[in-house]
């Protein structure tokens, strides 16, 4: 979603669900996985007459309850989206005021750039590349791209989308989905029609959407089509991204991934580019590329001026040396570059995700491993190998509630296989030399802190019982692990030692304890010169006079009468809008700056005063010409105000041409239909490719995978003439993620004792499967048993003439707890999103028979 | 004091069971682990440690498509429950907001009750010998509280409170349905076998939840509150091995379980 709109975020919240008047639940299973939406929906269901679509390969619980379900066969989401915008197109249903003002569907793209048979210009075969040169805007002298407001022009993105969906009339879709074509025309009917201007659609989705090589795309076209109807930024609209964990939102703000630093910055890398702070300045600060500066202090008179296409990233250096600051307190001066040398940096040629790491530990590159509330042995992708990758570990550390199978990998259990496979290695734990430690975790209720929930709200979680036995929370376990660490290089004058040596650590309160409230003030920002705290992200410094950990969350602290505040503990369940629209903005409190809908700029017309017509209870902010932007200064006479906090700079106002740019974190200022330069590694639109494991070769175009993703096990790709089932897999509601959780406590175990795969009557019929019996499902990674579920929700899909098979797994078992079972993910291969490497878990081939 | 009662909306249930484990965690109860039969339904039915459950029943309609039903099922707290009628020992009870309360320390495990229940609700707990059941949770609804499953339903599928409110609720809910794609929904519990303390919102007719369209106490039951139990009553404790009791305990245990059989079956995931 960054490269559309400029944050990878869910844009609306939970709560505002219960606005919309059309929701498509796709690559999501919502009922299941977030049962709470579930309750916002009925309501807009109830209060609104919204309507309910779900589009999965399987009839589920969500399906139950929506209004119409839509099946499509895993991996062919793009083709389904392509078909929706061509509709959207060609029937003239999007927000015509919308598009044009707000998305830069107006803006002319350089005559170099052009599309042929799947492959975009650029393309370099043998790296599985992009040179990203074409894909970008034609610009004036002053660097400003050019743009036909009337759409007219063949070069504009407008024209360029429209050509390039062309081939995704209905019929070609529908071969490629299986959607029936009834269905399909169903779902576009219903959810464009939230095109019109008092109407606003929402789109959810989780992981059915990201986990394919594809996944990012799948978003991207999302973006398209949300774009086009005009339901960005507007409540009951956007696009919802729902978090597979409660934290996995407070995961990411913290960059728990390898190619951001907390607040979603570029890391550093090993390259020339990033040799020195200026140099790593220069690189994150959009449009700040060619200009002349040698220092911070010539940067900051430049950002003091503006510059063109820097959106509000512009402050990306004081984010930056903030965030040195946090971490290396005094020792991070001007200087020393505040420190940036003591950043580690990546390879710039190496990938660091989930699948190249275990690659690495396959190959014995990796001594040590920590594992944190994560289960790789059931949850990673080709489980198999991941579990063997282990034994070359020297040691490991797990930390989790109980003895899960990652904490157990090395005992015989973990090697039991219901069928003997060659492929598949069987160590016996002699021949494992992995010391394994673990430490047992305090459980969510045994421990203080905030999580930031998919909706970006940070909610603090007080304590409620006392942790069992031994276990500890997560903070106690790392102040100890750190205190030690620290003390072992006490005294090192080595400068390789400076990193840890001058690191801060500061998280025990006056009584000597582990305190989250520590952590927060660091995360949240404080003034360098009193302590206290920063009251919002614009008031960061790049001069070393603030220091904030995470610059996002920067405003969720503040001094209310000498007292020190923490937001997220706020407690007033009362809607602060006037329209109800169930903001609760002062529950918690919502990243960035507690704002509940981000782009609400959108919201409003262009003009900035007038509601869309027919939706003025939808408006959650607008200009006002006579309000003051500070109270204290009469001067500073016009400001957005509003129920929410305005997406947008305050005083800009209808003089400044940026006051139609809703966008402010993307440099163009516009939502991107046609993602420029190098946003998306396989293309400015998102176009069709098959799985990586496909059932039928790709119609739209001759590539068949997707051209820019990596292929890390090329012998181990299953091929359709021996494995025609296409395999799938999903959670279900009564277990959490790995089950290393749920399949511990009975009540729960009891829910769904055992581990199954969900097959059609069809199917079932052609392969002599009963309902209820035993079945092995095989292909090149491995073998699962599994209890057969023979089915009405699942049916065979007709793909390009021909009947293709889907069978889909749990993939929450494994050999620990009251319900056990195989693990789904020993089927799974290593291959993943040419953008994220979120792993290919949803559409893979394999083949089923009975045990 | 006014019946409360519990409403449950299958328009508004996902099936999440939330409930189930929440009457679990309030009761005490044990799991009871059986391996997964094809079917997402934990058991077949409710037992003497599970006292809720949720059916799941799984068709086709020619119009429609695949449909998925779920329904909560558990005590219906009749207004004028059979349970209590049959029961030799008056180990039920009605407290006088409207829960059908069972005395576990008067039972003496004989199941009458179990075979006239038109619901096939009360359940025996062999370990202890005696029935068991849904209390309404009672002992939290003396306390001020909503019991533990409607407390804890996320989807809000389940709402507790004044029966004649939430009869009102109930009646504009099926209307609604009624007009958006469920021509056929309707409320259960208002009139049949006089009233239940469990009022359903219904997406379609009754039967497509497993659910007996008119229910009625069966003959043999009649004949037995009306003949037998005012003579014989007293005898049973004393003579709970003899013969001639077990042949008329077994009768209308037989004749319930066949009854069960018809309408259980059809649909059935
Ligand atoms: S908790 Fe509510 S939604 Fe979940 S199964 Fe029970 S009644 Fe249905
Ligand atoms: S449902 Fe059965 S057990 Fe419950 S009150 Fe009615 S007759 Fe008695
Ligand atoms: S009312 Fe209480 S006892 Fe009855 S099903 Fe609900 S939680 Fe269980």
């Amino acid at each position: 979603m960054s490269p559309a709109f400029g944050r990878g975020v869910m844009t609306n919240h939970i709560v505002d669900l219960k606005n919309t008047d059309c929701a498509l639940i796709m690559g999501s299973n919502a009922a299941e996985n977030h049962p709470i939406t579930m309750k916002w929906l009925f309501k807009a269901k109830e209060a609104r007459g919204a309507k309910l679509i779900h589009v999965d390969p399987r009839f589920t619980r969500t399906s139950a309850r929506a209004d119409l379900y839509a099946p499509l066969r895993s991996g062919t989401d793009i083709a389904f989206l392509g078909g929706m915008v061509k509709y959207i197109i060609d029937n003239e249903l999007y927000h015509k005021d919308y598009v044009v003002n707000f998305t830069n569907a107006a803006y002319l793209i350089k005559d170099e750039f052009e599309f042929k048979d799947g492959l975009f210009s650029g393309y370099d075969a043998e790296a599985r590349k992009y040179d990203v040169k074409s894909w970008d805007y034609k610009t004036d002298d002053a660097g400003m791209a050019l743009t036909d407001p009337t759409l007219q022009d063949p070069r504009c993105v407008f024209q360029l989308m429209k050509k390039h969906y062309e081939r995704y009339d209905i019929d070609t879709v529908c071969k490629i989905t299986g959607t029936p074509k009834d269905k399909y025309l169903a779902v576009l009917d219903t959810f464009c029609a939230t095109g019109a201007p008092n109407k606003v659609g929402t789109i959810m989705y989780a992981m059915g959407i990201t986990q394919h090589t594809v996944g990012s795309q799948n978003v991207k076209s999302f973006s398209n089509v949300q774009l086009l109807l005009g339901n960005m930024g507007r409540p009951g609209g956007g696009i919802n991204a729902l978090r597979g964990e409660n934290n996995v939102q407070g995961a990411t703000d913290m960059a728990l991934l390898f190619h951001i630093i907390p607040g979603y910055i570029d890391s550093p890398m090993n390259s020339v580019a990033h040799k020195d702070l200026i140099s790593f300045i220069r690189a994150v600060t959009p449009g700040a590329g060619k200009l002349p500066f040698t220092n911070l202090e010539e940067f900051r008179e430049l950002v003091k001026a503006g510059f063109p296409n820097s959106g509000w990233k512009i402050h990306s250096s004081k984010w930056v040396v903030s965030l040195l600051k946090a971490w290396w307190g005094k020792a991070a001066s001007k200087e020393n570059d505040f420190g940036y040398h003591y950043l580690p940096k990546r390879d710039e040629k190496k990938n660091y995700s989930h699948i190249a790491m275990f690659e690495a530990m396959y190959k014995g590159e990796i001594d040590g491993l920590f594992i944190n509330g994560s289960n790789p042995v059931v949850g990673g992708p080709n489980a198999n190998k991941e579990l063997e990758a282990m034994t070359k570990l020297k040691w490991m550390v797990s930390i989790d509630l109980w003895l899960n199978e990652s904490a157990d990998f090395w005992t015989h259990q973990a090697w039991e296989r219901a069928v003997d496979n060659p492929n598949v290695a069987k160590i016996s734990p002699e021949n494992i030399g992995t010391e394994v430690f673990f430490l047992p975790a305090a459980a969510v209720y045994e421990k203080e802190g905030t999580a930031a929930q998919t909706g970006r709200w940070v909610q603090y979680r007080w304590k409620g019982a006392e942790p069992v036995g031994e276990s500890k929370s997560d903070l106690w376990i790392y102040n100890e692990l750190v205190k030690k660490v620290k003390k072992v290089y006490e005294g090192s004058k080595r400068p390789e030692d400076e990193p840890i040596v001058n690191m801060t650590w500061d998280v025990e309160n006056e009584h000597g304890h582990d305190d989250p409230i520590k952590v927060a003030n660091e995360l949240c920002g404080y003034s360098t010169v009193d302590g206290k705290p920063v009251e919002g992200f614009a008031k960061l410094m790049d001069d070393g006079s603030t220091a904030c950990g995470c610059w996002v969350y920067c405003g969720a602290t503040t001094l209310k009468d000498g007292k020190f505040i923490y937001k997220p503990q706020l407690r007033d369940n009362k809607d602060n809008s006037k329209t109800g629209m169930g903001l609760y903005s002062n529950w918690g409190w919502a990243w960035p700056v507690n704002r509940r809908i981000v782009y609400n700029r959108c919201s409003v017309q262009p003009d900035g005063v007038t509601a869309w017509p027919g939706d003025e209870d939808r408006m959650l902010v607008r200009w006002d010409p006579l309000a003051l932007a500070d109270p204290k200064k009469p001067e500073s006479l016009g400001s957005w105000v509003g129920d929410d906090v305005p997406d947008f700079i305050k005083t800009v106002g209808p003089s400044n041409p940026a006051f139609t740019k809703p966008f402010i974190m993307r440099p163009e200022g516009h939502g991107c239909l046609f993602a420029a330069k190098t946003s998306m590694k396989e293309g400015p639109f998102p176009e069709h490719y098959e799985p990586w494991e496909s059932p039928t070769l790709n119609t739209l175009n001759s590539q068949v995978l997707n051209p820019a993703t990596k292929v890390w096990e090329p012998e181990k790709q299953s091929k359709s003439e021996q494995y025609p089932i296409i395999g799938t897999t999903y959670r279900v509601v009564e277990h959490w993620q790995t089950g290393a959780l749920t399949r511990n406590l009975p009540w729960l175990a009891e829910l769904m004792p055992n581990m199954f795969v969900e097959l059609s009557e069809e199917l079932a019929r052609e392969k002599g499967i009963k309902n209820g019996q035993n079945v092995i499902i095989s292909n090149t990674r491995g073998d699962v048993e599994a209890v057969a579920c023979v089915t009405k929700r699942f049916k065979p899909f007709q793909i390009n003439g021909k009947t293709v098979h889907e069978i889909g797994l749990l993939w929450q078992y494994g050999f620990k707890g009251f319900a056990t079972g195989d693990t789904a993910n020993w089927l799974t291969p290593h291959v993943g999103d040419a953008n994220t490497m979120i792993p290919e878990y949803k559409a893979w081939l394999c083949d089923i028979r009975r045990a | 004091m006014a019946n409360l009662a519990n409403l449950y909306d299958v328009s508004k249930c996902t099936a999440c069971r939330g409930c189930q484990v929440a009457c679990k965690d309030w009761n005490q109860l044990p799991a009871v682990i059986e391996p997964f039969k094809g079917n997402y339904q934990t058991h077949e039915d409710t037992n003497g440690d599970t006292f809720t459950i949720i059916n799941f029943f799984e068709y086709e309609d020619p119009v429609d498509g695949v449909r998925w039903n779920f329904i909560k099922r558990q005590c219906m707290h009749c207004l004028d429950p059979e349970c209590m009628k049959v029961c030799p020992r008056q180990a039920y009870t009605k407290t006088s907001w409207g829960a059908t309360l069972h005395d576990p320390d008067k039972c003496i495990g004989c199941q009458y009750c179990a075979a006239a229940c038109p619901f096939d609700i009360p359940k025996y707990r062999k370990r202890e010998d005696v029935i068991t059941k849904c209390t309404m949770c009672a002992d939290r609804v003396e306390e001020g509280l909503t019991p533990a499953c409607a407390r804890t339903c996320p989807s809000g599928a389940l709402t507790f409170g004044d029966r004649d409110e939430l009869l009102q609720k109930a009646e504009a809910r099926a209307k609604f349905l009624r007009a958006n794609g469920f021509p056929r929904a309707t409320i259960y519990g208002r009139v049949e076998l006089g009233g239940l303390n469990n009022l359903y919102v219904l997406t379609d007719t009754p039967d497509m939840f497993g659910l007996p369209v008119n229910p009625k106490v069966s003959g043999n039951i009649t004949f037995w509150q009306d003949w037998i139990q005012p003579y014989f009553g007293w005898l049973i404790p004393l003579m709970l091995t003899a013969s001639a009791t077990s042949f008329v305990t077994s009768r209308i245990l037989a004749s319930k379980h066949g009854e069960h059989g018809e309408h259980g079956e059809g649909g059935h995931e």
